[in-house]
């Protein structure tokens, strides 16, 4: 189970924002993070990482501490047991897609877990090819199994579909669906695409302006918002008639 | 004739003033680019301090302090039994400080302009900054390295100023090829003083070339990726 209060103040391109979010994921969801952009979605996924550190708040991870402000205890990024996807993959450019897994071996591990990867995401002809010759949609498999090499017990996923056309997105939303349930993670997911959060999670959460709005289950929440958009639209569209 | 060991010494500072500007110019472009510090500011300013100042300030500046009857040069000769003023290894400093921002700068934008995704990625794959440097952030910054590496050489090559305040014109010992040029001419021995010219002219000419061809065929890579 995730327990997170992150509380932050932000510069962001809209003005200041202060991020102060509470939440609660239970061991082996796979949740949504949908809202607009600035909204502080990235900036939860990278303290959740350990890639930026929050002014207040903890973040356990069952039962484990990787941060506390009150404790002061702050796990480096190398310390938390957690895979990153990130919204332009940081494939390295120098290394083979082969070379990009192994990479992310600890010392001493055993190379199994590269090859199978290799054979679930489908990478397996592309093993010798460096990210610059792949297809948008090889570069975020490879970067998915990058990411699952250590074994992390959660997978953070920011926006990774944002750059894929819609044929791509479904055939991407099925990996993430399957590596999901095979490897038993906690998976969490920045998402701009409201089909995309339907298909993929259990739970939601919907995020504006650092906060989070509401939270529950996708089919629930999304047409209320998408009602609540259009009766705003409403008197625009009124006054401009 | 013209003597060759003008051209031997030249190219010996020119090759151990660039492996060491290249040992210390990596860690310092990574903490230029890296660290939060304000004062990196200072530091990035007085890198490139070489060049604008007048090459016989800087030699002025380092003759007064490598002499021996000066605070720096009397410790040095009391504490390491080291001379700097009209030596070798006085030239090697003189041109490490004089050829620097030709190594750090382009190492720096290198670093700069790698997406910042790259580091970040690495570290959650619980590498460490070393690794990570070595492994991840180097090898995609080839060509500035080439870059920092050829300029800074040939840079040294054609260093004049330093060379002369520093060094003086003592043979097999601080006279390279621009000092031996200068004092061909000043003896107006022509024939000889354009060998010298001649030789350093294409010598310059080839290393723009090479710098041309490498920034040349990164850029043919990016626009195919």
């Amino acid at each position: 189970m995730i327990e997170a209060l992150l509380k932050k103040k932000l510069v962001a391109s809209q003005g200041d924002m202060n991020l102060d979010l509470r939440f609660t994921i239970q061991t082996g969801e796979l949740v949504t993070f949908y809202g607009p952009s600035g909204a502080g979605k990235t900036t939860m996924l990278r303290m959740l990482c350990g890639l930026s550190s929050p002014h207040e708040g903890y973040i356990t991870v069952d039962g484990e501490i990787w941060f506390d402000t009150t404790k002061k205890i702050n796990l480096k990024p190398q310390s938390r047991n957690v895979g990153i996807v990130f919204q332009d993959y940081a494939l390295f450019p120098n290394m083979t897609v082969k070379e990009n897994l192994e990479y992310a071996l600890p010392r001493g591990e055993s190379r199994s877990i590269v090859d199978e990867l290799m054979v679930v995401m489908e990478l397996t002809n592309l093993f010798n090819k460096k990210p610059e010759f792949l297809s948008g949609g090889q570069r975020q498999r490879v970067a998915m199994a990058r990411a699952l090499v250590r074994k992390p017990k959660i997978l953070l996923l920011d926006e990774p579909m944002s750059a894929l056309d819609t044929t791509l997105r479904l055939k991407i939303q099925d990996y993430i669906l399957r590596v999901h349930r095979e490897f038993q993670l906690t998976t969490l997911l920045v998402s701009h695409d409201v089909l995309e959060v339907l298909r993929l999670s259990t739970h939601m959460f919907l995020m504006d302006n650092g906060k989070i709005i509401t939270q529950g289950a996708p089919g629930e929440i999304l047409p209320v918002q998408a009602l609540k958009r259009m009766l705003n639209e409403l008197p625009k569209s009124n006054l401009q008639q | 004739m013209i003597e060759w060991a003008p051209f031997v010494l030249t190219f010996k500072l020119a090759a151990v003033t660039t492996a060491l500007l290249f040992l210390m110019s990596v860690p310092l472009a990574y903490w230029l680019t890296y660290s939060r510090y304000k004062i990196k500011h200072a530091v990035e300013i007085f890198v490139s301090l070489p060049l604008i100042l007048p090459p016989s300030v800087l030699g002025f500046y380092l003759l007064l302090a490598f002499s021996p009857q000066n605070a720096f040069g009397k410790f040095l000769e009391q504490y390491f039994d080291l001379r700097l003023v009209f030596t070798f290894e006085g030239l090697i400093i003189a041109s490490i400080l004089y050829s620097l921002p030709f190594m750090v700068q382009p190492i720096h934008s290198g670093l700069k302009m790698l997406p910042s995704s790259l580091l970040d990625a690495s570290y959650t794959l619980g590498k460490g900054r070393l690794t990570t440097l070595f492994k991840v952030l180097l090898p995609n910054i080839r060509t500035s390295l080439i870059t920092g590496i050829v300029l800074s050489f040939a840079h040294t090559v054609g260093e004049f100023g330093v060379v002369l305040m520093v060094g003086g014109n003592i043979p097999g010992e601080t006279r390279v090829v621009s000092i031996a040029l200068y004092d061909e001419v000043e003896a107006m021995n022509y024939g000889k003083a354009n060998l010298y010219a001649i030789t350093l002219l294409i010598f310059a000419f080839l290393t723009l070339l090479v710098v041309y061809i490498v920034n040349y065929s990164s850029r043919l890579n990016n626009q195919r990726t």
